[in-house]
C-alpha cells in the first residue's frame, strides 16, 4: 500500500518518490536545484548523532537537510500492512 | 590566424573536480584576486596552447545560476559583462543528472559551452557508463572526457577549447519547454522585452523572461529601471503564477526546476547505462562507520586529537630551527652594530617581533595541511553534518566549524585564515557571528603564553590544563555566539541543504596548493602588519628612557657596590682595583663561553693567575672540596664575588624595570592598574598585554623584560617560569586568570584587519570592544570568586 508522509517521518534506509515540495523562497530554490523535485527517488541514508540533520541518497549523491527542511517534502512510500 | 587570445571561464558544481582541472591546466601560473566589490576569490591563470594565449578564469563552484548566493551572482555577472569566448563546464560523470542542471542553465543563457566529462574512472567503477557521443548529440554541446586527477584528457580539452573559440560562435540561448502555461508566459514577456529598444542588451530576452518568471531578485530589480515594461512583465508573471498555483499547487520556480530535471532525465536515459543497480558503494560504506550515530562522534574526536598531536610533533623540529636561525641573526647584528638604540630597534623591535610571528609558520602550516586533508577527502563536510545540530543551537551553522577549527579549535591554528574561512557561510548574520567568535579560539600564538604560565604554576599537569583551556575556548566562543545571535544579530537560520561529497583520496598537489594558499594569507597579513606594529610597540616600550639623573642613581649604586666588594679584606689580596675586577669579569665570561663549547679550550685559560678563582666560582658549592689552605681562600672570595654579581644583577633589573615603567607603555600600564588590579594584574602584566595586541605571543617576551630578564646570562637567571613562580605577586589563580584573559581579550591586529576586510570597520571595532569586555568580565568573576575561596594564597 502506498502512503504519503513527510521526509522527517521516514525511517532509515526507507525509499520513496518525492510527491511535493512545499518550500518557497531561497530554501525552496536550493532544495529544488539539488534535484528534490516531484518524481525524484530518494532513500534515507542516515541521521546525524542528534538525529538531525538527515542524509538522503538522491540520484547519485548524498544530500543533507535539517528536519525542519525535510518537513516541506512529501514522499510516497510503501507501507507494509 | 584571426584570434590569438582566448578567454575561457571554468565552471562546475562544487566537488566536480573543477579545482583539479584548473590546477592541471594552469599549473603554478595562478593568480588570485577578488571579484570587484565582493569577497569572492577570483583565480585566473594563463597558458599557451598550439600558439594561442588562453586565459583561464576559475568561476566559483556553484550548483545553479540563480541569484541564491554571492558566488552564483558573481559567476553570472562575469559571463554577461566579460563575455568570455566560452565556458568549460566541468561535469562529474559519476553524478551526471545533478551536474547537468548547471549545464542546462548555461544553455539557457546561450554562452558557447564545452563540457568536460570528468571522473569517468569513478563513474565506471560505480557501474555508470556514459556514452559520450550520444550525450554530446542530445545536449548539442561538445563533450570531452577527462580524468583530471591523472591529467587525462586535458590536452584534448584544450584542443576543443581552441576549436570552439575559433568558430566565434554567437550566444545561442536554448529554447527549453517548461510546460504550456509557463511557455506562453515566457513568449509574451519575450515579445514585450524585444519590443522595447531600451532593454539591457547584455542579456538574451528569453533568458530575462525566464528569470522574471523564476522571481530572480537581481533581474527583477534590473527590469524595474523601465517602469512601464516591468509592470507589464510582473503582471504576466503574477497571472501565470496564480494559474499554476491553482492548477498544480506549485510555484513557477518549482515547475521550471522540475522541467529542467525532466529534460536532463530524458538525455541521461539515452546516454547512460548502468551495469548494476547501484548498491552501497565504498563511500557509503565508509559513511556507515564515520557518521554512525554513536561511534561517529568518537572517531571525530580521535581524528581531531590526532591532528593536534601530529601538528605539534612534526612542527617541533622546524620551529626550533627557526628559533636557532633568529638567534643567529641577532648574533650577527651584534657583530656589526654596537649596543644602543639602533641595536635595540633591530634586535628587540624587528627580529623579535617579526621572528616571533614567522617562528609559528611551521606549526600553522602543518595545521593547515591536516585541515586540507580533512577538506579534500570529504571528511570536513561530515564534521559539519555531525555538528550542525549543536552549532545551530548556538546560532551558528554546521559550516561554521571550518572557521573555528582553522582558528585553533584544536589549538595551534590562526584566526586570520579562520576569519577568511567564514566566506563559506551564506547568511550574513551567521557569517558575522562566526567571524566575531573565531578570535576566542586558541591560536598558535597564544600557546607559548599558556606554556610559560602552565609550566610555572601547573607543572606536571600540562596536558590536562591544555585540554581544559581548549574546552574553555570552545565554550566561550559558542556561548558568545549564542549571545550575539539572540541580541545584535537576531535572524532566521539558513538551510543546511548540503552535499556530502563522496570520499576521495586527496592528491598531494591539491593538498600543497590548499596549504600554501592559507599559509600565504597568514604570512602576507601578519608579515606586513607585524613589522610596523613591532616597531611601534618597541618604541612604546623603549621611549622615553630613563633621564640622565635617574641613570646616575643606578650608576652610583653600582659604584658603591663595587667599592664595598673591593674593600672586603679577603678580596683585597687577589683583586687589587677596578681594573682587576674587570679582568675577572672578562675571564668569567670567556670561561663560560669555553665551557659551552668544549673543555679543551677552557684549558688555554689556565695560565691566567686568576684561573683558580674562576674555577672556584664555577664549582658547585654543594660539593665539598678537599680543603687546602689556598683553596679555602679562593672559595671565600668566589662566594663573595657571586653575591656581588647577584646584587649587581638586582640593580640592573631595577633599572630595566624602572625604565620600562617610565615608557609610554609603562605609563599606560600603570594607569590601567586601577582597572586591572581587580583581576590580579599589575602594570607589568598590563604592558605585556598591550604588547600582545600586535601578536599574542609578544606577551611572553614582554613579561620577560618587565621582570628584568634578558640582560643577565640567560643560563643563570632562570626561565621566566621560575621567575614568576618566585614572585610574590603571582600565584596559580593569577596565572589562570591571565591565561583566560589572553584567550579572550582583543584579537591581534592582523585579525582585526582581516575582520574589517570581511565585514566593516564597525564590526572590527565592535570585535575589539566586545572581546575586551567579555575577557574582563570573565576574569573579574574568576579572580574575585577565586580570591574569596582563598585560592589566591
Amino acid at each position: 500500500m502506498k502512503k504519503i508522509i513527510t521526509m522527517r517521518e521516514m525511517t532509515d534506509n526507507q525509499g520513496g518518490l518525492v510527491k511535493r515540495v512545499s518550500a518557497s523562497g531561497d530554501m525552496g530554490r536550493r532544495i529544488r536545484e539539488m534535484g528534490l523535485v516531484p518524481n525524484a527517488y530518494i532513500q534515507i541514508q542516515g541521521r546525524a548523532p542528534l538525529k538531525d540533520p538527515v542524509a538522503i541518497k538522491i540520484k547519485d549523491f548524498i544530500l543533507t537537510l535539517r528536519n525542519n527542511e525535510a518537513d516541506h517534502i512529501l514522499v510516497e512510500v510503501d507501507v507494509d500492512e | 590566424m584571426l584570434k590569438q587570445k582566448i578567454t575561457i571561464a571554468l565552471s562546475g558544481n562544487p566537488n566536480s573536480g573543477k579545482t583539479t582541472i584548473f590546477n592541471a591546466i594552469t599549473g603554478a601560473r595562478q593568480h588570485i584576486a577578488n571579484y570587484p566589490g565582493v569577497t569572492v576569490e577570483k583565480k585566473y591563470g594563463r597558458i599557451k596552447h598550439r600558439g594561442y594565449d588562453i586565459e583561464v578564469v576559475d568561476l566559483p563552484g556553484t550548483y545553479s545560476l540563480t541569484a541564491y548566493s554571492l558566488e552564483e551572482i558573481v559567476a553570472r555577472d562575469f559571463l554577461v559583462n566579460e563575455r568570455p569566448d566560452l565556458v568549460v563546464d566541468i561535469v562529474d560523470a559519476s553524478n551526471l543528472d545533478r551536474n547537468l542542471y548547471l549545464a542546462v542553465q548555461f544553455k539557457e543563457l546561450g554562452v558557447p559551452l564545452v563540457i568536460a566529462l570528468n571522473m569517468m574512472d569513478v563513474a565506471e567503477a560505480r557501474g555508470i557508463l556514459v556514452d559520450q557521443e550520444t550525450l554530446s548529440t542530445l545536449l548539442g554541446v561538445p563533450v570531452v572526457a577527462t580524468v583530471a586527477r591523472s591529467n587525462k584528457g586535458i590536452y584534448a580539452l584544450l584542443d576543443k577549447v581552441v576549436e570552439v573559440a575559433l568558430n566565434g560562435q554567437e550566444w545561442q540561448p536554448a529554447n527549453l519547454s517548461y510546460g504550456t502555461d509557463i511557455d506562453q508566459g515566457l513568449d509574451e514577456i519575450e515579445d514585450i522585452i524585444k519590443g522595447a529598444d531600451a532593454y539591457d542588451k547584455r542579456y538574451p530576452p528569453r533568458w530575462l523572461a525566464l528569470k522574471c518568471m523564476e522571481g530572480d531578485n537581481q533581474i527583477v530589480e534590473l527590469m524595474r529601471s523601465d517602469q512601464e515594461i516591468s509592470s507589464a512583465v510582473e503582471a504576466i508573471c503574477k497571472r501565470t503564477s496564480k494559474h499554476i498555483m491553482d492548477t498544480l499547487e506549485e510555484e513557477p520556480e518549482g515547475i521550471i526546476a522540475e522541467h529542467r530535471y525532466g529534460h536532463i532525465a530524458g538525455i541521461t536515459k539515452k546516454s547512460v547505462k548502468r551495469r548494476i543497480e547501484s548498491r552501497l558503494n565504498l563511500s557509503d560504506r565508509i559513511d556507515r562507520v564515520l557518521t554512525n550515530r554513536i561511534i561517529g562522534p568518537l572517531i571525530m574526536m580521535a581524528i581531531l586529537y590526532a591532528i593536534y598531536e601530529f601538528t605539534f610533533w612534526v612542527s617541533e623540529g622546524p620551529v626550533s630551527w627557526l628559533e636557532v636561525f633568529f638567534g643567529w641573526l641577532k648574533d650577527m647584528v651584534s657583530l656589526f652594530i654596537s649596543e644602543g638604540a639602533l641595536y635595540s630597534l633591530i634586535v628587540s623591535g624587528i627580529i623579535d617581533g617579526v621572528g616571533g610571528i614567522l617562528g609559528f609558520i611551521p606549526l600553522i602550516m602543518f595545521m593547515f595541511f591536516a585541515i586540507a586533508i580533512m577538506e579534500d577527502s570529504g571528511y570536513m563536510a561530515r564534521v559539519a553534518y555531525m555538528l550542525d545540530r549543536v552549532l545551530r543551537w548556538f546560532g551558528l551553522h554546521g559550516n561554521s566549524v571550518m572557521a573555528l577549527l582553522v582558528s585553533g579549535g584544536i589549538a595551534g591554528g590562526c584566526a586570520v585564515p579562520g576569519v577568511m574561512a567564514t566566506r563559506t557561510l551564506k547568511d550574513p548574520k551567521e557569517r558575522i557571528a562566526t567571524l566575531l567568535v573565531v578570535p576566542f579560539m586558541n591560536c598558535g600564538a597564544k600557546l607559548p603564553v599558556f606554556a610559560v604560565l602552565i609550566a610555572a604554576f601547573f607543572a606536571k599537569k600540562e596536558a590536562g590544563m591544555m585540554f581544559i583551556f581548549t574546552l574553555l575556548s570552545w565554550s566561550f566562543a559558542l556561548f558568545a555566539a549564542k549571545m550575539i545571535r539572540s541580541t545584535l544579530l537576531r535572524g532566521p537560520k539558513t538551510p543546511f541543504v548540503m552535499e556530502l561529497p563522496p570520499y576521495r583520496f586527496p592528491t598531494l598537489k591539491g593538498l600543497i596548493i590548499h596549504t600554501w594558499e592559507r599559509t600565504w594569507q597568514f604570512i602576507k597579513r601578519a608579515g606586513t602588519f607585524i613589522l610596523g606594529m613591532s616597531i611601534l610597540l618597541w618604541a612604546m616600550m623603549t621611549f622615553p628612557g630613563l633621564s640622565e639623573k635617574q641613570m646616575k642613581v643606578y650608576e652610583e649604586q653600582r659604584g658603591e657596590l663595587r667599592d664595598s666588594f673591593l674593600a672586603l679584606p679577603e678580596v683585597k689580596g687577589i683583586i687589587k682595583d677596578e681594573k682587576g675586577l674587570e679582568d675577572l669579569d672578562e675571564l668569567v665570561h670567556s670561561y663560560a663561553q669555553a665551557m659551552k663549547e668544549d673543555l679543551a679550550s677552557a684549558k688555554t685559560l689556565e695560565k691566567n693567575p686568576l684561573f683558580p678563582l674562576v674555577e672556584a666560582i664555577f664549582a658547585d658549592p654543594h660539593v665539598q672540596k678537599e680543603s687546602e689552605e689556598g683553596n679555602l681562600l679562593e672559595m671565600t672570595v668566589a662566594s663573595a664575588y657571586l653575591r656581588y654579581r647577584e646584587e649587581q644583577a638586582r640593580i640592573d633589573g631595577r633599572q630595566n624595570q624602572a625604565a620600562l615603567k617610565g615608557t609610554v607603555a609603562g605609563r599606560i600600564g600603570q594607569i590601567l592598574e586601577h582597572v586591572t588590579s581587580a583581576v590580579g594584574f599589575d602594570y607589568r602584566t598590563n604592558i605585556a598585554l598591550i604588547g600582545g595586541f600586535a601578536a599574542k605571543e609578544v606577551v611572553v617576551s614582554t613579561l620577560g623584560t618587565a621582570y628584568s630578564l634578558g640582560e643577565l646570562d640567560p643560563e643563570k637567571s632562570g626561565s621566566l617560569s621560575e621567575k614568576l613562580k618566585q614572585d610574590p605577586q603571582w600565584n596559580p589563580l593569577v596565572a589562570f586568570t591571565l591565561i583566560l584573559f589572553t584567550m579572550l581579550y582583543v584579537p591581534c591586529l592582523a585579525t582585526v584587519i582581516s575582520i574589517k576586510k570581511e565585514s566593516s570597520w564597525r564590526w572590527a571595532g565592535f570585535s575589539v570592544a566586545f572581546n575586551l569586555i567579555v575577557a574582563y568580565l570573565v576574569c573579574l568573576f574568576v579572580y574575585q570568586i577565586g580570591s574569596a575561596l582563598g585560592l589566591g594564597g
